[in-house]
């Protein structure tokens, strides 16, 4: 059934967005810390093969796949709502912020990528 | 008779009319990639820009924040492009992700949020300096701002900033974001972004969810999964440090 794949989904997302929303209050941050990312680690847990701890029935996996192929049209929308204006509008110091720390950060990614990447060889 | 009745079917089926338009946006953009790039150009990373040029368009017809979506009849663009479809999708695209990639590439993705955090708010800041703010608060908001939109915030308000010096912090986080969408897939290959151990360092360089959910969509879509989860962490970690480590550094390093 279709709908037990989106069910799955739907839990691994409320599950993950409570953990992440319960880390906050603990750490007193206001934020939800990593609640998508508990998400996937639970669907992963829960759907990985390997261990095959659900076997999951093709329809079941078809409920999953076709949010993961919804993605891009979402992304799409979400950028059809983005503030675009505001991010215009707040002056050079605002869009020069913005751009050097984007610059900074895609410049610092081969040399956090490379660091450890020996592991990557490992059997 | 016939425009007011479509639009009001429309407007009440607002979600359907957002599938549509966005799978209009979709095809047209795919359309212009291979008709005038020849492929170079993704169709998704066109689809991408469209979308923001078109909430620019939105933002300036309505004078509103939501972009596209405070035209009444697209007001379902923001109910499909919200925080809850967006979180929905990303988390499915984990269904199939390399689990081991994961595993291998975890701490030097958990470092790199870290980093990511540091890096911003330290260049941010560095901006704010440069045009003329001495202030420790004002200082350490527009840092913040530059490590997502949501961080600037929550750090000004946290801290007791003005609210221009908040609204520029968020003017940041947002140049950030769009900057990451748009960007991406030009200097992906530069910066050796086609590796899932590359994309978990990606996202938590960026940290901006958005920004990495369409700069990798953009990109590569089998990398999501992989940028997405370290990104998730990063505007908590942000709103961790940046009031309280990161403030208590800037307020020692400035003279005023």
């Amino acid at each position: 059934m279709i709908v037990y794949g989106v069910a799955l989904l739907g839990i691994s997302l409320l599950v993950g967005l409570v953990g992440g929303e319960l880390l906050g209050r603990l750490l007193g941050v206001d934020a939800n810390v990593g609640g998508v990312g508990i998400s996937m680690l639970l669907l992963l847990w829960l759907t990985s093969r390997a261990d095959a701890r659900l076997q999951l029935a093709p329809p079941t996996q078809a409920g999953i796949s076709f949010w993961s192929a919804m993605y891009i049209p979402i992304v799409v929308a979400m950028a059809a709502k983005q503030n675009v204006v505001a991010a215009l509008s707040g002056g050079w110091m605002a869009l020069l912020a913005g751009a050097l720390a984007v610059a900074a950060s895609f410049a610092c990614i081969p040399l956090l990528a490379s660091l450890g990447a020996d592991d990557e060889a490992e059997p | 008779m016939i425009v007011e009745t479509v639009a009001e079917v429309l407007a009440k089926n607002a979600l359907i009319t957002a599938f549509v338009f966005v799978g209009g946006v979709v095809w047209v953009s795919y359309w212009l990639s291979d008709r005038l790039t020849g492929g170079r150009l993704h169709g998704s990373a066109l689809a991408i820009v469209i979308g923001l040029l078109l909430a620019y368009a939105g933002g300036v017809a309505t004078g509103g924040t939501q972009g596209l979506a405070g035209v009444p009849l697209l007001a379902g663009v923001g109910v499909l492009g919200g925080a809850m479809f967006r979180d929905f999708a990303i988390v499915a695209t984990a269904f199939g992700a390399d689990v081991r990639a994961l595993r291998r590439a975890g701490w030097i993705g958990a470092a790199s949020v870290v980093i990511g955090v540091v890096l911003s708010f330290v260049v941010g800041a560095g901006v704010a300096v440069a045009f003329g703010y001495t202030d420790p608060v004002a200082v350490t908001t527009i840092g913040a701002g530059a490590a997502t939109y949501i961080v600037g915030p929550v750090t000004g308000t946290a801290l007791g900033a003005e609210s221009d010096v908040i609204a520029l912090s968020v003017a940041a986080g947002l140049t950030k974001s769009v900057l990451v969408m748009v960007g991406t897939p030009f200097v992906a290959r530069a910066v050796g972004l086609t590796t899932p151990r590359a994309a978990l360092v990606y996202g938590g360089l960026m940290g901006t969810t958005s920004g990495v959910a369409g700069g990798l969509a953009a990109t590569d879509p089998k990398l999501v999964p992989y940028g997405a989860m370290t990104a998730t962490f990063y505007t908590g970690m942000g709103c961790l440090l940046a009031p309280s480590l990161l403030y208590l550094l800037t307020r020692a390093v400035l003279p005023g």
